[in-house]
């Protein structure tokens, strides 16, 4: 793969179409976890980690099983040309609840320390759509596994650059005086908006 | 048919990961001390760090696994203290219960203003650029940074003054932490009378900027010498010093500095709002 496709790869996935800002897809922990800093850099990293693993692990199932004719005989019946494509969604947020789950349990097993960092925002991101999007993105433009787990990664990227963006306004608009009418929720979403507004200025930066 | 394969394809997966989950968890199992379970329950749950652990379950961890004394939880309640020991399987040992004093009682009725404060809502901020609104130097700033900081909302910002609600206050001492001015201090929760004050100013000049200030007359060390302190011009109730109402009452402060904890509570009741 030319190098410049690396590029449009990964500045496309953090700058340009920025999985929350651009895309619109996880928002629930965007607006969840972005109160502190402190939390949004914990969940951060648990999106880039869980994203990458999950954009391998469906990436790697995507070329192996669902983009393929399947040719199989059990017994005395015999398949020919089976396209299980169209199953992708579910099977892709069957295997990454799955894989996050077994994840989190191998992680307290062996790495208490990465465990205690990113343990409790695991559990949160399992079923979570940014991370099927990504998976689903990448079938859609039929990546190859490589590129698909730089995509992941870098989208997790996006995803940790936009939440920790927006828990440090939020933590600034903590101490402002905000109108009773805006105070809570209300200036969080125009925030956000605002923030989604300004990532625009990135669109054009790669075709 | 094409259903059929997918549906029964489905199922084996589900199937497969299911048995995969199952596997790993009881493979890979992490065995953890049921205690640490039962004493996190029997914390508080606040997390307000008080104790000095990241939190009520890293605390638990640390008296089971390492055999830490609960005492330092200012927040238990004392039943729950006594079932935290005996899960603990600790001696006895006796709590003092602490609670928050301000040291201030300049409220918008007594401080003087000399400033319009417009910048960030956050006393530190304040303290920072120019004191916040007040002339005082000293005293509360009244933006409410103890307030935000109590993991109990136990302090209240009434009429621009902190104040504390002794008997919703755990004594964490996460109030004392932010207050810039370092007016708020952990005081045995027996001792209810103080000098409300914080200024080390002079008598006549406190006297310019805030009319409930501390003037160091010294009425009240005249009248009871063995429980009051004049240190400058600051007068402070010496330590373990029981001084009742009765007695607050026949000194007679000027300015009413040297006040109960139930009455400092009461201050700027019914004057919310007027600045």
């Amino acid at each position: 793969m030319p190098s410049n496709e690396w590029l449009t790869i990964t500045v496309g996935a953090v700058l340009v179409n920025n999985i929350v800002l651009s895309r619109i897809m996880g928002i629930c922990p965007f607006l969840g976890v972005s109160k502190k800093i402190k939390t949004a850099l914990g969940m951060g990293g648990a999106v880039i980690f869980v994203m990458g693993i999950a954009s391998l692990v469906t990436s790697c199932l995507y070329h192996g099983l669902l983009s393929v004719k399947l040719n199989f005989t059990i017994g005395s019946l015999k398949v020919e040309n089976l396209d299980l494509s169209f199953t992708r969604i579910l099977v892709f947020i069957v295997v990454i609840a799955a894989l996050v789950q077994m994840v989190e349990i191998l992680l307290q097993k062996f790495s208490p320390i990465l465990y205690g960092a990113l343990g409790i925002y695991l559990p949160l991101i399992t079923t979570n759509c940014a991370v099927l999007g990504a998976a689903q993105l990448n079938a859609e433009s039929n990546r190859g596994i490589l590129p698909s787990t730089v995509y992941g990664l870098c989208s997790g990227l996006g995803f940790a650059l936009a939440l920790i963006l927006f828990a440090s306004l939020r933590e600034r608009l903590e101490l402002s005086r905000i109108p009773k009418a805006f105070q809570g929720t209300s200036i969080a979403l125009i925030t956000a908006g605002i923030l989604a507004l300004a990532f625009m200025g990135f669109s054009g930066l790669v075709k | 048919m094409t259903i059929l394969l997918a549906a029964l394809a489905l199922a084996l997966l589900g199937l497969i990961l299911g048995g995969l989950i199952g596997f790993t968890a009881k493979k890979f199992a992490v065995e953890t001390d049921p205690r640490i379970e039962e004493i996190t329950n029997l914390l508080p749950g606040a997390n307000c760090g008080g104790c000095g652990y990241a939190g009520c379950a890293d605390y638990a961890r640390a008296i089971v696994e390492d055999g830490v004394s609960p005492a330092n939880c200012a927040a238990a309640t004392e039943e729950n203290f006594q079932k935290i020991m005996a899960a603990a399987g600790q001696e006895a040992a006796k709590r003092e219960r602490k609670v928050a004093v301000v040291y201030c009682s300049g409220d918008n009725h007594h401080a003087v203003h000399v400033a319009l404060y417009n910048g960030l809502n956050d006393c530190r901020a304040a303290a920072a650029l120019s004191g916040g609104g007040k002339g005082c130097r000293f005293g509360c700033i009244g933006l409410g940074s103890c307030a935000r900081n109590c993991p109990f909302g136990a302090i209240e910002i009434r009429d621009g003054l902190a104040i504390v609600h002794s008997e919703l206050c755990k004594g964490c001492g996460k109030c004392t932490e932010v207050c810039p001015r370092k007016l708020i201090h952990l005081v045995p929760a027996d001792s209810k009378v103080h000098v409300f004050c914080n200024s080390l100013d002079k008598g006549p000049e406190k006297r310019k900027i805030c009319t409930a200030g501390c003037l160091a007359c010294r009425k009240c060390v005249k009248a009871y010498p063995e429980l009051f302190n004049a240190q400058g011009f600051l007068v402070r109730a010496r330590d373990g010093a029981n001084i009742t109402a009765e007695q607050v009452a026949e000194v007679k402060c000027p300015t009413g500095a040297l006040q109960t904890v139930e009455s400092h509570a009461n201050l700027g009741k019914g004057k919310e709002g007027a600045a």
